[in-house]
């Protein structure tokens, strides 16, 4: 009983140091999925650049998704805003940004203008179609919210999907066009590789003096030779700057005079109001916002990313996935969506993509039925390795989504404000908890002395 | 003076209801014209109409149950789509091992052509081929539906009964998550042809072409949506639903035993939603793991605008839906045709915003 207490209290030291520290919290997270890939990159016996290239992924897919559940939060961790959506936003933003930079003389054309217009045009409009959406849809309540927002984001991915605007021609006689079902191909490349190449289109042409230095860097630590893994890996993390900016943007807003109404609507709608807050412009300019920064998530992830666009990347899927992360990590802290974000995408996402091969390598499984009688049928005979070769060979993406759904589902059961949801803030600028600074005190006087006095 | 002055009134109380109307009377206006002069012939127009009518009325039979979920135990069911493809995947299953178990091997059959399974056109399903089958199927697909969604509430929901309608929606779309990838880890993730359509006769009314599994669904469909009605105005049934969509608690210290009504409401809605689900195969002649869910929004919009609580309203409202995608269809030639369900979508939105309550207004349960 004494060791129990003891660990107890190591425990809740270990606890408060990261709850008094977000920092520390995020950093001690990312650290331990960087040790469990880079383990997992062993296992399967890659060399220095596939686990560099895992890395990178890592870092690529954390970082996009804690930008997106920063920017779901804001609307519904702030504001309450239930916005089911946000495939619809982000698929606003990447179309805009690829038909604004796509070349004239692409199939779909497009108006080949720089980069950064196109990023800055997508989250424009996203925000505006978050305005046309938030002006008549924010009297509603909120499961009403949800289905006009989810019909919204099915209407917008059907109309990108339809043939009808797959190329059309403005009044000014400009060529334009989304692509229809195949979308676009010829979304201008990655930004980060004009820090490597002469010609950032190309990983063939020459290399820039800053790329020649970090290449060299590279071949002479790693061996690893000029390679594509290296630029994708600062990309991963150019993309972990852009998620700290705005979730220091997003503290901001948070904290400043605006977030602390939005927190008051939150909590109690008709006390803001009667506070003489109009309330309503608040959650317009919330929902703006945050639609802007879905756009911005959607043409960093989906556009940069993948290097193509294509409507079927937009089904709701993906916005339950966001809203499954930000559960994850509680709606209302920022911290919480960032480490929901890096937990869905390294945990839900990417592990279930390594596992089959590592089960494949350590119990060489080599069974593959394509049906599921066929997988049980051996199963009378006592052979249990058909199943498993099953499960593992093809259909192991479908157990992971119902693995998300029941996870969901214990989630809304047992815990539903997530991971950090209870540190949600409160409205005030000042901590008004009773007795909140003594509490702490005491708290921790109590336990250190008696785990201390029990223990020797 | 008078006239003006309730114009007025009219248009600041109800810009939508004025919106409506005007667009109603061009679009009308517009469809005569197209009717009287060649741009459509009544052949054609019949055709969208049938087709609205079967689609509408299988939209309307799975949003029976959604309507009387949504109203009784307050939150919006995004898995009931998923109701509606176990329904289907479960019935065929039984139809096919039943059709084809003469002549071919079970495992094959009962994973409807998985794998190595038999073809549709090796098996020959239809109404008028193996109509035994096809009964059977139905009645599994209900009994199938209603087994699960009596367990995913006493597993799911029961235990967050009084949580907020946000926290059982989210929960919901868990269970639609699990409930649709659980069919592609038993079946198969793409879209398969079921039934054989060469062996479905077909007949021509006065120039609109109705095939015999459209005549099936239309009957089906009609005499489970009488069998509610009869249920719900014969039994108190009815109106213990109401008073539980009025107020839970007070309708307990009625003595009205709550959880006995909720399973009810699950029994019916989800049998109604296998059937619905099985039914749609007869139409569209193929099965995927996503077929109810790529439904729900249309069931949605359906059950929102006859207003949520309200059977009669869901049926009405799917009819709507129904006839309005297939309809918009005579404006959208062409490469616009893509734009039937966002159609469909924005009759939704445009009544959630201007008459949430839906076009019967307050209507409730039964």
């Amino acid at each position: 009983m004494s060791s129990d207490q003891f660990q107890t209290g190591r425990l809740t030291q270990f606890r408060e140091l990261l709850e008094r520290s977000d920092a520390a919290l995020v950093l001690t997270a990312m650290a331990a999925f960087y040790l469990l890939f880079l383990g997992i990159g062993a296992i399967l016996n890659y060399d220095v650049a596939g686990l560099i290239s895992i890395l990178g992924q890592v870092t690529f897919f954390t970082a996009v998704y804690a930008l997106i559940v920063l920017a779901l939060n804001l609307h519904w961790g702030y504001a309450g805003l239930f916005n089911i959506g946000i495939a619809g936003f982000m698929a606003v933003g990447v179309y805009t940004m690829a038909m604004l930079t796509a070349p004239p003389t692409g199939s779909p054309p497009g108006l080949g203008l720089p980069v950064a217009v196109g990023i800055v045009g997508g989250m424009l409009a996203a925000a505006l179609v978050g305005l046309v959406t938030a002006l008549p849809a924010l009297r509603l309540r909120a499961d009403y919210l949800a289905i006009v927002t989810v019909a919204i984001s099915e209407i917008i991915r059907l109309t990108y999907n339809s043939p009808a605007f797959s190329t059309f021609t403005l009044p000014g006689g400009i060529a334009l066009g989304t692509g229809g079902a195949s979308g676009i191909g010829t979304v201008p490349s990655n930004p980060v590789q004009a820090i490597y190449y002469v010609d950032p289109s190309s990983a063939a042409s020459g290399t820039t003096p800053i790329g020649a230095a970090i290449f060299g860097f590279f071949e002479a630590v790693f061996g690893v030779v000029r390679s594509a893994v290296i630029v994708d890996l600062t990309y991963g993390l150019v993309l972990a700057v852009v998620v700290f900016l705005v979730y220091t943007l997003l503290a901001r807003v948070g904290n400043s005079p605006f977030g602390r109404v939005l927190k008051a609507i939150r909590e109690d709608e008709v006390v803001a109001k009667s506070l003489g807050k109009d309330t309503n412009r608040f959650k317009i300019k919330t929902f703006m916002l945050g639609c802007a920064l879905m756009g911005l998530a959607g043409v960093l992830w989906q556009g940069f990313g993948t290097g193509a666009v294509y409507p079927q990347a937009f089904r709701p899927e993906l916005t339950f996935y966001i809203f499954i992360a930000v559960i994850i990590g509680g709606a209302g802290s920022n911290t919480g969506s960032v480490l929901g974000g890096a937990v869905f995408a390294n945990l839900l996402f990417l592990l279930p993509q390594y596992l089959p091969n590592i089960i494949e390598q350590t119990f060489s499984i080599q069974a593959d039925p394509n049906n599921f009688i066929a997988a049980v049928g051996p199963i009378a005979a006592g052979e249990i390795a058909p199943l498993l070769g099953y499960i593992l060979n093809q259909r192991l993406p479908a157990l992971r989504f119902v693995f998300v759904g029941v996870l969901l589902v214990y989630l809304m059961q047992n815990r539903p404000e997530g991971l950090l949801g209870h540190r949600t803030e409160t409205a005030a600028a000042v901590n008004l908890s009773e007795g909140h600074t003594a509490a702490e005190q005491t708290g921790s006087d109590l336990t250190a002395p008696e785990g201390g006095v029990d223990d020797e | 003076m008078e006239l003006y002055a309730r114009g007025r009134h009219l248009l600041r109380d109800q810009p939508g209801l004025v919106v409506v109307a005007v667009a109603t009377l061009l679009l009308v206006g517009d469809l005569l014209g197209k009717l009287l002069g060649d741009g459509l012939t009544a052949a054609r127009f019949g055709g969208f109409v049938w087709d609205g009518l079967v689609i509408g009325l299988l939209i309307g039979l799975a949003g029976i149950g959604l309507s009387l979920t949504y109203s009784i135990l307050g939150f919006a069911n995004f898995a009931h789509g998923d109701y509606i493809s176990w329904g289907a995947f479960s019935g065929w299953a039984v139809a096919y091992l039943l059709a084809g178990i003469d002549r071919y091997a079970a495992g094959g059959l009962l994973l409807i052509g998985a794998g190595d399974g038999p073809a549709p056109g090796d098996v020959g399903v239809s109404i008028t081929n193996t109509p035994l089958s096809i009964v059977a199927g139905l009645v599994v697909a209900v009994g199938f539906t209603v087994g699960i969604s009596l367990l995913i509430d006493r597993a799911v929901y029961r235990p967050i009964r009084d949580a907020d309608g946000i926290t059982l929606l989210i929960a919901s779309i868990g269970v639609a998550f699990a409930l649709r990838y659980l069919i592609v880890f038993f079946f198969y993730s793409g879209r398969q042809g079921v039934t054989d359509i060469s062996r479905v006769p077909s007949y021509d009314i006065g120039g609109v072409v109705i095939n015999a599994h459209e005549l099936t669904i239309v009957v089906i469909a009609l005499v489970l949506m009488v069998g509610v009605h009869l249920l719900l105005q014969r039994s108190k049934l009815g109106k213990a639903m109401r008073a539980m969509a009025d107020n839970r608690d007070l309708a307990q210290v009625t003595g009205i035993p709550v959880e006995g009504v909720i399973r009810t409401t699950w029994i019916l809605g989800g049998g109604l939603a296998g059937a619905a689900g099985y039914l749609v195969v007869l139409t569209q002649g193929t099965i995927a793991y996503d077929l109810g869910w790529l439904l729900l929004l249309l069931i949605f919009a359906a059950v929102i605008m006859g207003g949520i609580g309200s059977v009669y309203g869901a049926i009405v409202g799917g009819l709507v839906i129904g006839l309005a995608s297939r309809l918009s269809l005579i404006w959208l030639t062409g490469d616009l045709s893509s734009f039937a369900e966002p159609v469909a979508f924005g009759l939704m939105i445009f009544v959630l915003l201007f008459r949430p309550e839906g076009i019967f207004g307050g209507v409730s349960t039964a």
